[in-house]
């Protein structure tokens, strides 16, 4: 028997960075901090591809299938005799592949940010959260019960808030970590409330007895509650209200283009490679129960998905910003993955969409990650975020232009790039079970393909800008983490999935097929043509078309007035509308009656007084005529 | 003398000893090695407490002493320790150590000073040993006073208003609370013998419900109005913006949890048919107090007022929990009052100690602290991230429990109840990060700022101590809830009995 | 009984004498005024101390000897509120009752 023990090295070498870069951080040399920094992600990378190839390969199959391994675990908080809360390390395919891609993504980040940071303020500072957020990540993935991942969720919502107000200085940062964190939080509000409802209908958080087949949570899912869904329904719309905050789905995705104001290597790793999927990795861990018990729930995963991915991609179309481009697109593809998760069934060739979405999710990692690290080297050579303030990159930039244009391939669904296979899996997937869906992600597919050479274009090609100093290449630290990202973006897709990761453990067969592919690799060329007919030179093409759109290219250009309706809420609904006056009727209402109270007090008090006026006759007075009232009183009514 | 009695003694030798020596030096060093030896006294205990659990010892109360001292009503001297009680004297001597060093700097009458704080922690002590209700009554009283004059002489802004109101609405609930004792105390013996102030013989009768339902609202109210209850919690903003750091810490990190314990161990232990049946009313009004606190505290400008806000929203999830009858919310209600025990007296402690160097506590007029006092900015971060329940600090543990434990109640009003006091969760975020983002982060707004040093030793030590205890209790929960979970038993096996 | 003097006309005596003192004690600003009618008042029951001691037990004097002691602690008395009348003269300059009112509220 294989022990996994040591996998819980993975998780703690970098909470034992972050302790240490935290407390002693200082003492070091910059750079000395993150050099350590780099080398423990590197271990934790190597354990976690041991782990993977252990995984995978060595450790035998039951059945065919693979088994579920608890690599560790201890009892951390006993709420009652079933319901206690474990933290320990769950193996199935979905966490080892999750190890790989945050542990992979992780170390890039790490390195390429010695180089990007390098001269920043609070460099050791920013090392420490990078190895806070790589614990809380790797703690969410392999957590063993809903209850552990809920823990890890919330820190890496920390990390996430602190990297993102990394420059707390600027005001728009701080805005933006508190808007970041607020969303995320309402919609965990959502996700513990699910949790609630899901532990006191199964008594356990336990994902291995959730997920099981015989377990209380698929047996027992068909009592109706409130409003025609079962129990199991409403708890899993609500788990899914958690996943859909920290992925960025639609209603709750305002948060994730304004954290792009947080150093860019934190946008490739929480914004696009790793935090913004644990939406999705929420919802395939809990996948059984949401086929079996609660296709109710989802149905709404499909759709939020389907029109999420569609509404960021026609944003996309009309930033200026390369970094909201990138960001919308990350909600667009992540839109995708939940998609793939909606449509999908369970076991076999049945469960296409949930072995395509973890599919996408793999390889989505490695270009997206690419990408953000690419605009990163741009931002670092030209000090600027907008791209009509860029052009003709390609001749100063060439690494970056290149690695660029694969991670653009990719994303756009071209063969043999990695995007391309697994976007395929999803329109197949797609296409079986739902049509409106699957003609939604069609045309998705090409204004992805649009968005994305629009923004090359504009960077590397276009016109001629002037630079206030001529642009130059990133150094080596920063471009080879990009080289090995679009090996990755480019050899990712002939992994065989359907053998490693699929919804009940058993491999399937599948093949492309080509009367979903051709189609695609069609609309996604069509996306490049276009872009390359409005961007490759400068014309006037793109502003003709934005006005004759008119005013749904304002209203996608302004986001469709997202944030204005969201600042409405909360500035002017809860804020004036209920916290003011609260704190009024508390000082006026309550503490006033109090007030009250005593002052009542007081002025009885004030009244009675007057009695004590000092004059001896007016007590005498009193004196003689209670003493005489009396005398009367016991003459007339003292009988013996 | 037995080993509880030290928890008393120990104090009022450091008051001799303060009153004997001169200068204010020696006035701190006495007080501080007084408190330490209280903090060291407190760890014994627990393991002393854990040791006796883990050899066998079932007891209901451990470390049993009782002395008559009034025979003429039957009062004793009654002191005895379960899990509970255990716990909160450990917050007790915490709050009081960080206490002692984050008013290293009180200037006039320092001896004065100290002899109060110390003397309000005697009566802290002497609640949370005693067994006999009226000793406890004793001590309640003894913790109350000082208040008043720490306040109003040593306070700030409208001091004197402030330690009225507080002393007055304090008194009001103990006038209270004393009604509701001589009930118990005239029923505690149905059949005829000596009637007494025992705790633990009265939790083993049955008093007719007539009477409960009587007096349960006197004891659930004059508790409450100290564990800040609302519509009874208006002492609170007022008397924590003007009392002094160390009295703050105290009070909102000690004295608020008489309420919460007195509500839990008198009024609902002794009194469980009309807990029961009454329950829903102060329900209510607890889960008003959690949502309301958090919205209060979303708008307020004054650093201090916004953390008594909190505080009645957090004091509010204690009663609530209370009032769910059963032991994982039971337990996560004491978690709790120690979770936010020790957090709210670290917010004092750095408010305080802000307010020291900026000498303003409006929000608006301060920013950018980050940049010159990192250690106290990222203490009230850790301190902010506590507050809103942030895994790995206390408060998670403690909030979760409760919901989780709220939740396990079958009533669908009772489950009601719960989702609304969860959401409590978000506006708490709302207002922490409101607060750290304006007073933190940003840019500094006022060329004097530049100045201002970071914090000296014993601030260091005293946000230290806090901290620790918040993240030790954060990050392995579970000997602190199983050993809550065993003085609980009493309790619920008597609710229980209640339903039937 | 007193060769022909019924008790009641003492008693009468002793009546009107105690509420004229009753009368002047309320009424009079002097405080030298109240003073004296203090006095009328104690007399008045010194007068019904005597006449009932001799109307009820003529051989034993404890009635007077109370009378010699009212007389004795009235003059004490006197003496000691003439003294706080001269210092209220002293800080008033004047003697009127209405003015001594600073121990009011």
């Amino acid at each position: 028997m294989i022990t996994f023990s040591y996998t819980v090295f993975i998780v703690l070498i970098p909470f034992i960075l972050f302790l240490l870069l935290g407390f002693f951080g200082n003492k070091f040399k910059p750079v000395v901090s993150g050099i350590i920094g780099t080398t423990g992600l590197f271990t934790s990378f190597l354990l976690s591809c041991y782990t993977a190839w252990q995984y995978f390969f060595v450790v035998p199959k039951v059945g065919g299938a693979f088994v579920k391994l608890i690599g560790y675990n201890i009892t951390w908080l006993r709420f009652t005799e079933n319901l206690h809360v474990d933290l320990g390390v769950l193996l199935d395919p979905i966490s080892v592949m999750m190890l790989i891609v945050i542990t992979t993504v992780s170390f890039m980040v790490h390195l390429y940010s010695i180089g990007y940071m390098k001269g920043e303020k609070g460099f050791e500072r920013f090392f420490a959260f990078l190895s806070l957020f790589s614990f809380a990540m790797l703690g969410l993935v392999i957590a063993t019960n809903i209850f552990q991942m809920y823990i890890f969720w919330e820190l890496v919502g920390v990390s996430s808030y602190l990297l993102i107000g990394f420059y707390y200085e600027k005001d728009t940062a701080v805005a933006a970590s508190k808007k970041a964190f607020i969303v995320t939080r309402f919609a965990d509000l959502g996700f513990l409330i699910g949790i609630l409802i899901l532990s006191v209908t199964t008594k356990t958080f336990d994902f291995i007895t959730l997920t099981d087949p015989k377990g209380p949570a698929l047996m027992q899912g068909g009592s109706i509650l409130f409003m025609g869904l079962s129990t199991m329904t409403w708890s899993m719309i609500f788990v899914f209200m958690g996943g859909a905050g920290k992925s960025a789905m639609f209603p709750l995705h305002i948060w994730l283009p304004d954290a792009m104001e947080g150093p860019t290597p934190v946008s490739a790793l929480i914004h696009a490679a790793t935090m913004v999927v644990a939406g999705v990795f929420l919802v395939a861990r809990m996948f059984p129960i949401y086929v079996i018990s609660a296709p109710a729930a989802l149905e709404v995963v499909a759709y939020v998905g389907g029109f999420t991915s569609l509404f960021a991609a026609v944003i996309a179309c009309t930033q200026f910003d390369i970094k909201r481009v990138l960001a919308y697109s990350t909600m667009s593809q992540i839109g995708y993955m939940m998609l793939a998760l909606g449509v999908s069934g369970y076991g076999g060739h049945e469960g296409l969409g949930y072995m395509a979405s973890m599919f996408h999710l793999f390889t989505h990692a490695f270009f997206k990650a690419l990408l953000f690290l690419g605009a990163g080297a741009i931002i670092h050579a030209v000090h600027s975020n907008y791209m009509n303030e860029m052009g003709g990159l390609r001749k100063y930039l060439p690494i970056t232009h290149a690695t660029f244009l694969i991670a653009c391939l990719a994303i756009a669904g071209i063969p043999p790039f990695a995007g391309f296979f697994s976007k395929d899996e999803i329109l197949a997937a797609a296409f079986e079970h739902n049509k409106i869906l699957w003609a939604v992600e069609y045309a998705v597919a090409g204004l992805t393909a649009f968005y994305m050479f629009r923004l090359y274009f504009s960077v590397f090609w276009g016109k001629e800008v002037h630079y206030h100093h001529t642009p130059h290449e990133a150094p080596l630290v920063m471009t080879i983490p990009l080289m090995l990202l679009a090996a990755g973006s480019i050899f990712a897709g002939f992994i065989p999935f359907q053998n490693l990761v699929t919804s009940d453990g058993l491999p399937f067969v599948k093949e492309i097929e080509l009367s979903i592919a051709i189609p695609s690799v069609f609309i996604a060329l069509l996306g490049i043509v276009i872009a390359t007919i409005f961007y490759r030179k400068e014309t006037t093409l793109p502003e003709k078309l934005a006005k004759g759109l008119g005013g749904f290219y304002r209203a996608a250009f302004h986001k469709f007035y997202f944030d204005e309706l969201y600042l409405f809420i909360t500035k002017k609904i809860i804020f004036n509308h209920i916290s003011t006056p609260i704190a009024w009727f508390d000082r006026h209402i309550v503490d006033g009656g109090m007030n009250g109270v005593s002052f009542v007090t007081n002025q009885v008090s004030d009244k009675i007084k007057r009695f004590q006026s000092g004059q001896l006759q007016q007590y005498a007075w009193v004196f003689v005529s209670g003493a005489i009232a009396l005398a009367l009183a016991f003459i007339y009514y003292w009988t013996l | 003398m037995d080993f509880l009695t030290l928890f008393i003694v120990i104090p009022i030798i450091t008051m001799i000893g303060i009153v004997l020596v001169r200068d204010t030096k020696q006035v701190k060093i006495v007080s501080a090695v007084g408190m330490t030896l209280q903090l060291i006294n407190s760890a014994i205990l627990i393991i002393m407490f854990l040791l006796q659990r883990s050899a066998g010892n079932i007891a209901e109360i451990l470390f049993i002493k009782d002395v008559v001292w009034y025979p003429s009503l039957n009062i004793h001297y009654f002191v005895g320790v379960d899990g509970v009680s255990v716990a909160m004297l450990g917050l007790t001597s915490i709050v009081i150590f960080a206490g002692i060093f984050a008013s290293w700097e009180v200037k006039d009458l320092t001896k004065e000073f100290f002899i109060s704080l110390i003397l309000l922690s005697t009566g802290v002590y002497g609640f949370f040993i005693s067994l006999d209700l009226f000793t406890m009554f004793l001590f309640y009283e003894v913790a109350v006073i000082p208040m008043y004059l720490l306040i109003g002489i040593w306070g700030s802004g409208p001091r004197h208003y402030s330690a009225m109101k507080l002393t007055l609405m304090l008194m009001g609930g103990s006038a209270f609370i004393l009604v509701g004792l001589l009930g118990l105390y005239f029923n505690s013996n149905p059949t005829g013998g000596p009637l007494t102030f025992d705790l633990i013989h009265i939790s083993k009768i049955h008093i007719p419900l007539n009477i409960q339902l009587f007096f349960f609202p006197f004891l659930f109210l004059g508790f409450g109005v100290l564990g800040a209850l609302y519509p009874f919690h208006t002492w609170s903003p007022d008397g924590h913006a003007s009392a002094p750091t160390a009295v703050s810490m105290l009070h909102a990190g000690v004295l608020m949890k008489l309420g919460g314990y007195g509500c839990y161990r008198v009024a609902v232990f002794l009194l469980p048919d009309a807990a029961h049946q009454l329950g829903w009313i102060f329900l209510i009004l607890t889960t008003i107090s959690v949502i309301y606190g958090a919205f209060g505290a979303i708008w307020q400008k004054d650093l201090k007022y916004i953390n008594a806000y909190s505080s009645v929203s957090h004091c509010g999830l204690v009663l609530f929990a209370i009032l769910m009858f059963n032991k994982t919310a039971m337990n996560g209600a004491i978690i709790q009052m120690i979770s936010h025990g020790i957090m709210t007296a670290l917010f004092f402690a750095l408010i305080g100690m802000i307010y020291g160097r900026t000498h303003t506590r409006l929000i608006n007029e301060m920013g950018g602290l980050m940049k010159v006092m990192p250690f106290l900015a990222v203490a009230y971060v850790i301190g902010g991230l506590a507050s809103l329940g942030l895994p790995g600090f206390s408060g998670f543990v403690a909030e979760m429990t409760i919901f989780f434990g709220a939740f396990q109640h079958p009533d669908v009003f009772h489950r009601v109840v719960t989702i609304i006091a969860c959401s409590s969760i978000v506006v708490t975020a709302v207002y922490i990060l409101r607060v750290v983002g304006i007073l933190l982060m940003g840019k500094i707004r006022n060329d004097h700022f530049l100045e201002i040093r970071d914090a000296k030793w014993h601030e260091k030590l005293s946000v230290g101590v806090l901290i620790f205890g918040i993240t030790a209790i954060g990050l392995a929960p579970l000997w602190l809830s199983d050993m809550i979970n065993n003085g609980l038993t009493p309790i619920i096996t008597r609710l229980l009995a209640a339903v039937q | 009984m007193f060769e022909g003097i019924p008790l009641t006309w003492f008693l009468i005596l002793a009546t009107v004498m105690f509420f004229i003192g009753i009368y002047g004690f309320l009424v009079r600003k002097n405080l030298i005024t109240i003073l004296m009618s203090l006095e009328l008042v104690l007399n008045s029951v010194n007068i019904n101390f005597v006449a009932f001691n001799k109307l009820l037990y003529p051989q034993h004097l404890e009635g007077m000897f109370f009378t010699m002691f009212v007389v004795a602690v009235a003059a004490a008395e006197a003496s000691v509120a003439i003294a706080i009348i001269i210092n209220i003269y002293r800080r008033l300059t004047n003697i009127d009752v209405e003015r001594v009112d600073e121990m009011k509220y």
